[in-house]
């Protein structure tokens, strides 16, 4: 007897969304055998991994505030993932939103018109697009892979911002650190909660995750992006434009990723730094995934990873361990994920010798 | 693997006994039993989807049996894989052809074989065993430069060459000009009186009674019967093939002085792949109320002429094709659809359809310039009622609206998909291989819509490998080769001989001196062309 992979006759829509929480099950598992392994108390790890950075109010609007980047850009992503486009230079389309939309907020340094934060909202938004038109020129043009393409970008970009934090852009008074002066009152967003961090930013993060919901299931463009993902002969048989689906997938992730740069500079952060983001870009497409590329569980899965990162900074601090945690988690998560995302198509048999079956076999 | 053999004892070279095997939405084999005696022509009968394909490759050891048992010259045996098959003397001949393009026939040959042979030695082999059998075909030659015809000829002296007991054919002559069939019917009735068994498998009733000495006929996984098909009509190997008799169509004559809707004027276009076909300077006109048909044998060009007409393929300028007036060569394939152009490809899963999108879902893919989307949106009410009229009319079995397109068998979605371009009330329609894969029920359903159709007045354009459905159904009849096109005929006025000429490229019969042997005909064709 031996276990055996067999292909479902049809994919399981139950382990469509249980795959997820198995997932999520299995790295806490994995988790609790770590932190034995390294000699702490595993319960108590827990509960300074994921309770203690939430049993305050403080605590839940670090949550929210973290979150929102992640699910900017994973529902941006998602819109190309859909029409299997995949962008993974949503880190660099963040970067250059940021570096847009602080530009603007540095070149009116004494305007205190309420138009400013607007106008750096969509000049965040439109630097993270023109970030990812470049992958999608290069795909449309050349038909160069925008995997190798955005990814490499986002080293470029991150080098972009720290040229303008050490040229043009950096702080006269700033004992020549590498950062820019902090923003004006009018380029930061409002603070939603007094004594929190939490701030205006998150209202964008919901009206993407509402946009993308219905561009993704009531449009027709959405749809047209959708058949593109799943059968690529059968758009251009009904003649959707393979190009327009590119343009699209990537705008769609820069936009939102920008958006999510604009929300970091102009909101916790408060002026331009050689980082802006702690790996949001990279963290949003396993966001992207464990949400199934749908808003809604997209909104789940950025609160889910939101804790990640807020445990792994109480666990530095609590229990003294690295940094590198977050990560750990983080990995476990989208491993399990893949993992139990075969059971999907497929399920598991038992199987007995071949030659016993044909002996034992019922006329 | 143990291999016993039994000298003096003679018993059936092959024997199955109670094979089943299961896939997890179909049983696609359940308790067959085939005997198949020492230089026997042996044919397999069912209709697409009866399980015919599985069983082979279980013989051949390609899918392994869930249940059963076969016998071997009277001794079990269990075959492993396809190179055991080969050494106990089991050779195949697949449908779609396994060699590598880019080589030549002695060294395609030579993969085949065990160990490394000596390419010289080896192509003087294949030209004895071709000589022998009359399969001509250059050793030396590359295989993207044969005809699809030579291509068999070669997988089949590849078998040959291993001295086989039992050949397997899988649908040989769906590839091959009527002439070239009767080639091939002399080269396997040699074989056989050389005491080597060929296992047959065909949907086509008349060659099965014309070369075969018994029958299995298969229906749905199981076998419905053993007969002698030299005692047997056409009509009762139907009647055992589908439960019923064969059904017919019938039409009136296509009343002439329709206006042109669909206009081929001079297309010629180089094919993207190295491989593919350039289309020659192809003139066609479907008028209005009249269905045009294009037969040809497969990779001809049809591929290709059929994305012209879609627009798939962009052509470089506009006057080629022309769509109710206007030229619409450099239009994208929805711009052609508002012309009034519908089209049903080839292939139903993954082109005509989404598999993993519900039929609701599948009907908006085309059909949604019927009011289905309204300021960007989709209008779900009226995707919906479109599918569910689509499955009434056409008499789509399936769960419904919400069924995913994968979930029907190939004759229902294939009645979708030709149901959603017809409700579009098309002025063209193009349709390739409009039965291809299809159970009899379903295509006579099909040929009879696309006559209704016509009918009411629309220009119907088919492209078919089947010479009988052409015949059916067509008014007129052209025939692609090499990427050439035939002038259109009336099918009155002609017949299938003078058609299957045709398919080998031959309809200047002028040029030659006289329209002898087929197969002579094809090669000089090949001269003429080097």
């Amino acid at each position: 007897m031996r276990l055996k992979l067999e292909a479902r006759a049809e994919p399981s829509r139950a382990m469509k969304y249980l795959s997820p929480l198995i997932a999520a099950i299995l790295t806490f598992v994995a988790g609790f055998i770590l932190f034995s392994a390294l000699g702490r108390n595993p319960w108590t790890a827990f509960h300074a991994f994921f309770i203690k950075p939430v049993d305050d109010l403080n605590g839940v609007a670090e949550l929210l505030l973290k979150a929102s980047p992640l699910i900017l850009c994973a529902v941006g992503l998602a819109v190309g993932f859909r029409a299997s486009v995949w962008n993974i230079g949503a880190e660099g389309q963040l970067t250059v939103g940021a570096i847009a939309a602080g530009w603007l907020a540095l070149a009116f340094p004494q305007t205190d018109s309420v138009l400013l934060l607007p106008a750096m909202v969509v000049a965040g938004a439109l630097g993270g697009m023109a970030w990812a038109a470049i992958p999608a020129f290069l795909r449309t043009r050349f038909n160069a892979n925008e995997i190798l393409t955005s990814l490499m970008l986002v080293y470029v970009a991150v080098l972009l911002l720290s040229y303008v934090v050490h040229g043009p852009l950096k702080d006269p008074q700033g004992f020549n650190f590498p950062q820019s002066k902090e923003f004006q009152d009018a380029a930061l967003f409002p603070l939603l909660i007094p004594g929190t961090r939490l701030n205006a930013s998150v209202f964008i993060a919901a009206a993407v995750v509402a946009v993308g919901w219905w561009v993704m299931t009531r449009s027709f463009g959405g749809y047209t992006m959708r058949v593109a993902g799943l059968a690529d002969a059968a758009a251009r048989y009904a003649g959707f434009s393979g190009k327009r689906t590119v343009w699209m997938g990537l705008l769609a992730g820069g936009a939102t990723a920008g958006l999510a740069g604009v929300g970091e500079v102009a909101g916790p952060i408060g002026q331009l730094l050689p980082s802006v983001s702690p790996g949001y870009g990279f963290a949003a497409i396993i966001v992207a995934f464990v949400g199934r590329l749908h808003p809604g569980g997209i909104a789940i899965a950025g609160l889910l990873m939101s804790l990640l990162y807020l445990g792994g900074e109480s666990a530095q601090m609590t229990l003294s361990l690295p940094s590198a945690i977050t990560g750990l988690f983080q990995g476990m998560l989208l491993f399990f994920l893949l993992g139990a995302d075969v059971f999907i198509n497929y399920r598991v048999k038992l199987a007995h010798a071949p030659r016993a079956a044909i002996e034992g076999a019922p006329a | 693997m143990e291999q016993v053999t039994t000298p003096g004892a003679s018993p059936s070279l092959l024997e199955l006994r109670g094979i089943t095997k299961i896939y997890p939405s179909v049983v696609a084999n359940e308790d067959i039993d085939l005997r198949v005696e020492p230089g026997e022509i042996h044919a397999v009968l069912g209709e697409n989807g009866a399980g015919k394909s599985t069983l082979m490759k279980i013989i051949y050891g390609v899918v392994k049996p869930d249940r059963g048992e076969m016998f071997w010259r009277g001794a079990p045996i269990t075959v492993a894989n396809p190179a055991h098959a080969r050494s106990i003397g089991i050779g195949m001949v697949f449908q779609h052809f396994s060699l590598f393009e880019t080589l030549t026939v002695v060294e395609n040959v030579a993969l085949a074989l065990p160990g490394r042979p000596d390419l010289g030695d080896l192509a003087r082999r294949i030209e004895k065993v071709s000589n022998v059998y009359g399969l001509p075909v250059d050793p030396r030659r590359l295989v993207h430069s044969l005809s699809v015809g030579e291509r068999q000829r070669v997988e089949i002296i590849r078998c040959l060459l291993q001295n086989p007991k039992l050949l397997i054919m899988d649908e040989p002559t769906s590839v091959l000009t009527p002439q070239a069939v009767r080639k091939l019917f002399e080269t396997l009735r040699t074989l056989s009186t050389e005491g080597c068994s060929i296992l047959y498998i065909s949907h086509k009733l008349d060659e099965i009674q014309e070369l075969c000495h018994s029958a299995t006929v298969l229906r749905a996984g199981k076998v419905t019967g053993h007969c002698d098909p030299r005692q047997e009509t056409p009509k009762s190997m139907a009647r055992m093939m589908i439960g019923k008799d064969l059904p017919h169509c019938t039409h009136p004559p296509a009343e002439s002085g329709g206006e042109p809707r669909l206009v081929i004027a001079g297309l010629s276009h180089a094919s993207g792949d190295p491989f593919g076909v350039d289309l020659r300077d192809v003139h066609l006109t479907v008028h209005s109320g009249e269905i045009v048909g294009i037969a040809g044998v497969s990779g001809n060009g049809q591929q290709e002429l059929l994305t012209a007409i879609s627009g798939e393929e962009r052509l470089a300028e506009k006057f080629p094709v022309q769509i109710c007036g206007t030229e619409a060569g450099r239009m994208t394939p929805g711009r052609r659809r508002k012309l009034g152009m519908c089209f049903v490809p080839e292939e139903r899963l993954g082109r005509g359809a989404v598999p993993e999108m519900s039929l609701a879902e599948n009907s908006l893919l085309t059909a949604h310039r019927t009011g289905m989307v309204k300021a960007g949106m989709i209008r779900f009410g009226a995707m919906r009622d479109f599918a569910v009229r689509c499955i009434d009319q056409f008499n789509v079995k399936c769960g419904g609206p919400d069924a995913e397109a994968k979930s029907l068998s190939g004759g229902n979605l294939q009645k979708f998909i030709v149901g959603r371009e017809m409700l579009q009330h098309p002025k063209v329609l193009v349709v390739a291989q409009p039965t291809w894969g299809v159970d009899v029920g379903a295509a006579a359903f099909i040929r009879q819509s696309l006559i209704d159709l016509r009918n009411a007045g629309t220009a119907v354009l088919v492209i078919s490998e089947e010479l009988d459905e052409l015949f059916e159904i067509c008014d007129r009849i052209a025939v692609i080769a090499k990427g050439r096109l035939s002038p259109a005929k009336r099918v009155a006025e002609t017949n299938v001989e003078e058609i299957g000429q045709w398919m080998s490229g031959l309809w200047e019969a002028d040029d030659f001196a006289s329209p002898a042997a087929p197969q002579s005909a094809e090669e000089a064709h090949h001269a003429a062309q080097a």
